[in-house]
């Protein structure tokens, strides 16, 4: 089991059902009935649901400060710009990061891309000398894990392949757990980058970044951190795990689509070339080259998504006003109700750690004879929402002998009459597919 | 709508019964042409593979397998049934047909005189996440039977 870093160890009080009931009346979208029933939200893995104070923030923007930004001296242009960077600096807060170290993006797969194409930069002829550092060549090794969703895989092949570079991964247990000591002997003096997961958007389990970091400093290698399934859910400081550039998205933390954030270390995003080039990110220009600016505006060319990185700042907000520690506690009991309320029901195989092993709020599990798509269908016909299919992790799901599982995910909104719902509507799939 | 008018009793009983099934087991029938077409739908990982065979004008055989939800296998099950001993072009008709109804949203009913047994599928044209689970073996059987005449 993995100790909780010391930074993070707090005696967090969970949430509890009275305050999760008057957390529920902040989301609109939460009140309806989905066939005939009360819609049972579990796909906050996938997206989350906005709070009112998020979709206030949005329609705010647009009608009191709607404006190009870092650019034209009239009003709006002042009291749009200040809200943005506001919003940076509030996002960078609450992952432990300074504001020049969160760079806007769509989401945490833009991030990755941005960060393997700017390698792919570096790697190309003609590079800058301070760039050299992230530059792959033949020999070199990019190492990321069986664990891994798409999103922080496929960049990586990517990269591979262009470069001549070669892509390792670390393999995991039965259990879904890293095989730390594989990972020794596959982190090496080649390996040049190490990316993987906080926690697994299959399994639920938490990574010991702490080990990795320290194979990967070991090993003089970058480390790249996907937080997309701890950033909403749990206290982050990733400063403090000390990783070298981390992504997450937007909409699984309760803001809208179309935003998200890359962090890195200062030092690194100022030495690295810019994925996209044009508008706001340059110092001068002539007809011939361009000269750019540092981290942030070096990585935001052209018109950023203003009005969602200010809704991403009210969903922050909203969970600092919460209790990120107090949500952690909540769905971590949320995530052992699901565990062992599955593993009561026969014909149930769930995925990841065992009850009473760390998991964050979220459970994937395949049922005997019947596919998770009609899984799905079945749960949703009560008005339950979950995932069904790979979950964008399909090696993940070879290794397990699958191809499709279902995934009930939690976040503060849900409650253990949510999880009870959902557990009794699971028991009477089998019977109903004759299974 | 409601689940049983999705899951008709037909269509979860075809789900187990899987007629047709089999095809790495069984080669091609001597003295027919032959056509195999591989689907994928990559959003849910269903898989198929279907072979058509040709013979004097009609469909010999159809085999596949497959992995998927009980739409998708159902919907290869009772297409098996419905093709062999079909002529080409009565096959080209129903899997048309079929399209017509799945791709309505509801809008075309189906019409039991043509698709027999594959009629059970048109409440799945209301569900538009599932319309290409019900279509997957169909579309492999239409590419299939045009690389068997083209052989």
């Amino acid at each position: 089991m993995v100790a909780t870093p010391a930074h993070l160890r707090r005696s967090a009080t969970a949430l509890g059902n009275e305050e999760v009931l008057r957390i529920r009346n902040d989301f609109p979208i939460l009140q309806q009935h989905v066939n005939g029933r009360p819609l049972v939200y579990l796909d906050s893995g996938a997206t989350s649901q906005n709070p009112l104070s998020v979709l206030e923030a949005e329609q705010e923007f647009y009608e009191q400060r709607n404006s190009a930004v870092h650019r034209g001296a009239h009003h709006l242009a002042v009291e749009a710009t200040e809200a943005f960077e506001n919003a940076r600096e509030t996002v960078a807060d609450f992952v432990g990061a300074d504001w020049d170290e969160l760079i806007w993006t769509s989401n945490a797969t833009e991030g990755l891309n941005l960060l393997t194409y700017s390698f792919l930069n570096a790697s190309l002829p003609g590079a800058a000398p301070e760039a050299a550092r992230f530059a792959l060549a033949p020999g070199d090794e990019v190492v990321v894990t069986e664990m891994e969703h798409h999103a922080n895989l496929i960049p990586w092949q990517e990269l591979a392949a262009r470069t001549g570079a070669v892509l390792k991964f670390i393999p995991i247990d039965d259990a879904g757990a890293l095989d730390l000591d594989a990972a020794a002997g596959i982190v090496g003096p080649r390996t040049r980058v190490l990316a993987f997961t906080h926690a697994s958007n299959v399994l639920g389990t938490i990574n010991p970044v702490a080990a990795l970091v320290a194979l990967a400093r070991s090993a003089g290698a970058l480390v790249v951190l996907d937080a997309c399934q701890s950033a909403p859910h749990l206290p982050l400081d990733l400063k403090a795990l000390d990783v070298d550039f981390a992504v997450f998205s937007g909409h699984k933390m309760l803001a809208p689509t179309g935003i998200g954030a890359l962090y890195g270390r200062s030092e690194l995003l100022n030495a690295m070339p810019p994925f996209l080039t044009g508008g706001s990110m340059i110092t001068t220009v002539t007809m011939e080259r361009a000269g750019f600016l540092p981290s942030p505006q070096r990585f935001e060319a052209g018109t950023q998504r203003i009005s969602q990185a200010v809704a991403l700042a009210a969903a922050v907000n909203y969970l600092t006003e919460t209790g990120v520690d107090r949500i952690h506690a909540w769905e971590t009991e949320l995530g052992q109700r699901l565990v062992q309320g599955l593993g009561s029901i026969p014909g149930i195989r769930v995925l990841g750690p065992a009850a009473g092993e760390e998991r964050i709020g979220l459970a994937a599990f395949d049922v005997a004879g019947v596919h998770a798509h009609d899984v799905g269908q079945f749960l949703d016909s009560r008005g339950i929402a979950v995932r069904v299919g790979h979950h964008c992790a399909q090696p993940l799901h070879r290794r397990l002998g699958l191809t499709a599982t279902t995934r009930a995910s939690t976040y503060l909104y849900n409650t253990t009459d949510d999880v009870d719902a959902f557990l009794n509507a699971v028991a009477d799939v089998r019977a109903y597919f004759q299974a | 709508m409601s689940l049983d008018q999705l899951y008709q009793q037909i269509i979860l009983e075809h789900a187990k019964a899987r007629h047709g099934s089999g095809l790495a087991a069984a080669a091609a029938p001597e003295g027919a042409s032959s056509g195999q077409s591989h689907q994928l739908n990559p959003t849910c990982g269903d898989e198929i593979t279907v072979r058509v065979s040709v013979a004097d004008g009609q469909v010999s055989e159809l085999r596949w397998d497959g992995d998927g939800c009980s739409i998708s296998m159902a919907s290869a099950s009772v297409l098996t049934d419905l093709a062999e001993g079909m002529t080409v072009e009565e096959l080209r008709t129903v899997i048309d047909s079929f399209r017509e109804v799945l791709r309505s949203r509801g809008k075309v009913p189906a019409d039991p005189e043509v698709l027999g047994d594959a009629a059970a599928f048109e409440g799945v044209s209301r569900y538009a996440a599932r319309v290409k689970c019900a279509m997957l073996s169909w579309v492999a059987a239409e590419d299939a039977l045009g690389q068997a005449l083209a052989a």
